[in-house]
């Protein structure tokens, strides 16, 4: 894939973000412990869906070559997703996906607030929408770790074991790469180093509630910015994928 | 031995000045839970602005069998509706 505009590449990390941990999030659907949790991933899931429209659109728009959230969404090959490695980690059990659900959303929430005041209208404008959707999905995964990480011997068992496989993808999150140190030095992209103190105090204060400590420091992995994905990514998009690779331009 | 989560009744005001009417009931584990599943489950579509929830457990009912010395004796009484009344032109919403 040609270089993208600065810019569109940046919306279009926001809009990966968005798009892959909502379509992980969407296989709950029908899998969930409770018919009640089952409705709350999939909320969360149409919202993570309705932001990278959003965001998908605006790169879309930005590149100016005819391509829209779709296109960009379901034609693009695996190398060409700059998502963040966290997103993209399989779902595992119920306390493996709120632990990443969890440090996802607190960040995704600091990065959105901070966004409403991008010198970017279309960004800031998105941004408004969603970090009021996001607050909820931070409020909910936060009860969710407490919930469990102060229940029974084997939730908290779970809820360790989750927190403690998504570790090592956290510190991705607070990479600035040259590309969005430009756009945040002009008011455009978030600078997110600035948010890791806040971050921090966030995850800290629920781990206490929730009587736990913070996973032994990993070695962190990066990458998923410059496309260097797990294998998970790929599979995960052979399913999202599947119509419009196998019958291109359907609709219905 | 029964693992179901504790039942709960939902109750949504739909804008403000209207009163919670009952919307339905979902499992929960407590009262936070409660809240959240009602939330995700009752407004997905702007239902409401304001939501209750109370343990079923807490609820007293009425007695369906004796639902006709509670309720019949009130069907032939019906001086005790308001209906006798002139209302002015100018009062809405009555």
């Amino acid at each position: 894939m040609a270089k993208l505009p600065p810019l569109a590449q940046y919306a279009l990390r926001l809009g990966d973000d968005a798009l892959i941990l909502g379509q992980r999030l969407s296989e709950w659907c029908g899998h969930a412990p409770a018919l009640e949790i089952d409705l709350s991933l999939a909320n969360i899931a149409l919202d993570l869906v309705g932001q990278a429209t959003h965001f998908l659109g605006l790169a879309g728009e930005i590149e100016a070559k005819g391509r829209d959230a779709d296109a960009l969404a379901f034609k693009r090959d695996v190398l060409d997703f700059s998502n963040c490695l966290l997103v993209e980690q399989p779902n595992g059990d119920f306390a493996r996906t709120i632990a990443r659900q969890f440090l996802f959303s607190h960040f995704q929430e600091l990065q959105f607030g901070a966004l409403t005041g991008s010198t970017d209208p279309r960004l800031a404008a998105i941004a408004a929408k969603a970090v009021k959707e996001v607050a909820y999905h931070a409020r909910l995964a936060s009860d969710w770790v407490a919930r469990l990480g102060d229940g029974t011997d084997e939730s908290r068992a779970r809820m360790i074991a989750g927190l403690d496989w998504m570790w090592r993808f956290v510190d991705e999150l607070f990479v600035l790469d040259a590309i969005e140190t430009k756009l945040a030095s002009q008011g455009i992209a978030v600078d997110k180093p600035a948010l890791r103190a806040a971050w921090d105090a966030r995850i800290d204060g629920v781990l206490a509630e929730a009587t736990l400590s913070r996973p032994a420091p990993h070695r962190p992995v990066l990458g998923g910015r410059e496309g260097h994905h797990s294998e998970h990514l790929g599979h995960l998009l052979s399913e999202m994928q599947f119509l419009q690779r196998a019958y291109p331009g359907a609709t219905w | 031995m029964n693992n179901d989560w504790p039942l709960w009744e939902v109750f949504i005001r739909g804008k403000g000045g209207l009163s919670h009417r009952h919307a339905g009931s979902l499992h929960a584990a407590d009262p936070a839970m409660a809240l959240d599943h009602a939330r995700d489950a009752y407004t997905r579509r702007m239902e409401g602005v304001s939501l209750w929830v109370v343990p079923s457990a807490q609820i007293v009912a009425s007695d369906p069998a004796q639902a006709g010395p509670l309720f019949e004796p009130a069907e032939d009484k019906i001086y005790r509706h308001p209906t006798f009344y002139t209302i002015p032109d100018n009062v809405k919403h009555l």
